[in-house]
Order: C-alpha cells, then structure tokens, then sequence
C-alpha cells in the first residue's frame, strides 16, 4: 500500500490569524501611567502632654474653608499666590547673622518677623471638612511645588542641575551603575537638608465650628 | 548581440510578504506583554484632580483605594453619596482596614512592608471622606500613600 503523502498545512491564514490577536491586544491595552503626589503620614503615636512649641514665625498658616477659599497667614489669598507666598516664607531667613540659626543660603528679605530659617519653618495646612478634594490636592501641589522651586535653584547653584530633573532620572532608571546611584542620592538628601518638606495637617475642623 | 541585451520585464516585482506573519507576531508578542487586563471594574465616579508636581508609581508595591460618587448606573441601588471602593466592591470606612489587610496579603512578601496606598479619589469628594480614611491608614501603620493625579495645573486653568 502506497503511503500517502501528508499534505502540506497552509499556513496563508496564519498572518489573519495573528492580525486578530493583534488588534485585540491593542484594544485592550491601556499603558498606565499612574502620578501622583507622594505622602508619608505621621506614625501613630499615644498622645503627650508635651507640647511642641513653634514660634508663631516660623508658622505659615494655610487655611482652606467650605467653599474652597483660602486664608493664608489670616489674609484672603488666590490660589495662584500661594506658591509665591510659600516661597518667600521658607526663604526668608529672618535669623540675624552670627548665630547659629542664620542661614547663608537664603535669597528672600531676611524678615525678623517671618522665618528664621528653612529648616525651622513649618507650612500647617487646615482644611475643613467640606473642602473639596480638587482644592486639596491644588493647594498641596503648590506648596510642592515651592519646595522643588527652592530645591532645584539650590542644586543649580552647588551642582549645576535641577533637582527634580535627577529625581526623576533616579526614577526612572536613567541612573546607570549602583556607585553613581548612591553618588546621587546623597547629593539629593543633601538639597533635601537645605530644604526639609515640613508640611503639617491639622485634622480638618468640622464644619460650623 | 542579443546574447548580451539584457530582458527587461516592465512589470513590477511583487512585494514580497512571506515575513509580514512575523513582523505581526512581533507586534502581537509586544502587546500581550505590555497588556495589563483591568483588575479593577470602577463603581465609582473618577475624574481625577490636577498637579504637576507629582512622582511615579510604584506598580508592584500599591493598593487602591477609589473614593467617589457611585457612577450613574449603580446610583439607583446605593445613592448619591460618595463611597470608598477597594477592589471589586463598596467598602464601608469601617471595613477598610480589613480589605486592606487581605489586598496586602495579594503583594509579593518582600513587598508587604514596602506597601504604597494608592488614592484615587474623586475631585468632588469632601476632604473629610480623605481624612477619614488617613487615619484608618495610620492606624494600620500603612504610612506611605499617594495622591493620583492628571497631568495639568489648577492655576493656569
């Protein structure tokens, strides 16, 4: 009995076949790219009696009421202010020289009676209850944004880059070998230093009190 | 003579497609590994808030937590009221710590201390709904959290 032949498969649909798949997954796919402002909240700690004390100066008050309007060290204020206003408070710099406190990298009007120095000075932001989200997180992304404006004029000065700009490159993985990663990030923490994010919440006050 | 004159056909050669089937499995093979299947069907409304300032996130490391408006066609069952959601379903401010513990649980186990909370919260949500579930955070002790946000700035608008 004479074998027969397999024939041969064709393969002329395989390209359709692959085309269907294809289009399917590109439908499907979305390429997330998630950003946000990060946050690291304060640890939960049993309550004491001891009380922290701030010098009213070296306080920046930022008060966001019901209707998403702001007080900003008991002034009415627009939201597109904010951030100069925050600037000029962390780079003030009111301690005289000579003492321990004086800052010698400061650039704002060394105002004796806003802050001492950046490292004192503490930006509380109070909202209430009834603040809308979007006013929230536009009122955070300012402050942000006046501490990366600080930090990166700081880090042009000492290394001649932009502190956001490497941040981002570390987050991305631009940063080749772990030597000139670790190089970096201790130049970072030290832009960091010269200016802490000290950014308070006070637990939101509830409505009509 | 003729022996040298060479025959020119006027026609064009067909292109020739044999690796076309490879070039689309390229492509294929592309797509599926890039392809993240949606985990999470959105019961809430989720029209993100504006900034720039902002920092990635770490994929692996992350829980979400959606806050907001219930959308249009579950709003006939649970209201109007703005709702947290975690995972697939409704959650009450009371049940998240339990949620979050079993989400934690999904992570990898070098992860789990490295947790990230993910806030996708609605623009329209009152803060207070925000704070309420910080300080379910706090008490977790899942400290690190992130506010999503779109591209863009409230200020220019």
């Amino acid at each position: 009995m004479a074998r027969r032949a397999t024939p041969e498969v064709n393969a002329g649909s395989m390209a359709d076949i692959a085309f269907l798949l294809l289009i399917f997954f590109l439908v499907t796919t979305t390429i997330e790219k998630d950003k946000g402002i990060a946050r690291q909240l304060p640890p939960k700690e049993p309550p004491t009696d001891e009380q922290v004390k701030i010098k009213e100066k070296n306080l920046f008050i930022v008060n966001v009421n019901r209707n998403d309007q702001l007080l900003v060290e008991e002034k009415l204020m627009e939201l597109k202010d904010l951030r100069q206003a925050a600037i000029a408070f962390l780079d003030n710099g009111g301690a005289s020289s000579g003492t321990a406190e004086y800052c010698n990298y400061c650039k704002g009007k060394r105002n004796p009676e806003s802050s001492d120095n950046p490292d004192k000075a503490v930006i509380s932001v109070q909202n209430d209850r009834l603040t809308s989200y979007k006013m929230y997180i536009a009122v955070q992304n300012e402050l942000v944004a006046a501490y990366n404006f600080l930090r990166d004029r700081e880090s042009q000065r000492l290394y001649g880059w932009k502190f956001t700009e490497k941040t981002k490159d570390l987050d991305e993985g631009k940063i080749k070998g772990e030597s000139a990663k670790e190089a970096l990030q201790e130049k970072l923490e030290s832009i960091q230093k010269l200016f802490p994010q000290k950014l308070s919440e006070a637990e939101p006050k509830k409505s009509g009190q | 003579m003729s022996k040298f004159t060479k025959k020119k056909s006027n026609e064009l050669p067909p292109v020739n497609t044999a690796s076309l089937p490879d070039i689309v499995f390229m492509l294929l093979f592309f797509f599926m590994v890039v392809t993240v299947l949606r985990d999470d069907n959105l019961l809430v409304q989720n029209k993100l808030p504006k900034a720039d300032q902002v920092e990635k996130l770490k994929k692996d490391r992350s829980v979400y937590i959606y806050a907001g408006k219930p959308s249009s066609r579950y709003q006939d069952k649970y209201g109007s009221e703005p709702k947290i959601q975690i995972g697939d379903k409704y959650t009450d401010i009371s049940n998240i710590k339990f949620a979050l513990t079993e989400a934690r649980q999904k992570l990898l186990p070098e992860l789990q201390d490295k947790i990230m909370v993910a806030l996708k919260v609605d623009e329209k949500t009152n803060t207070g709904m925000v704070t309420d579930i910080k300080q379910e955070l706090r008490d977790l002790n899942m400290l690190k959290i992130i506010y999503i946000t779109t591209p863009g700035n409230e200020v220019s608008q």
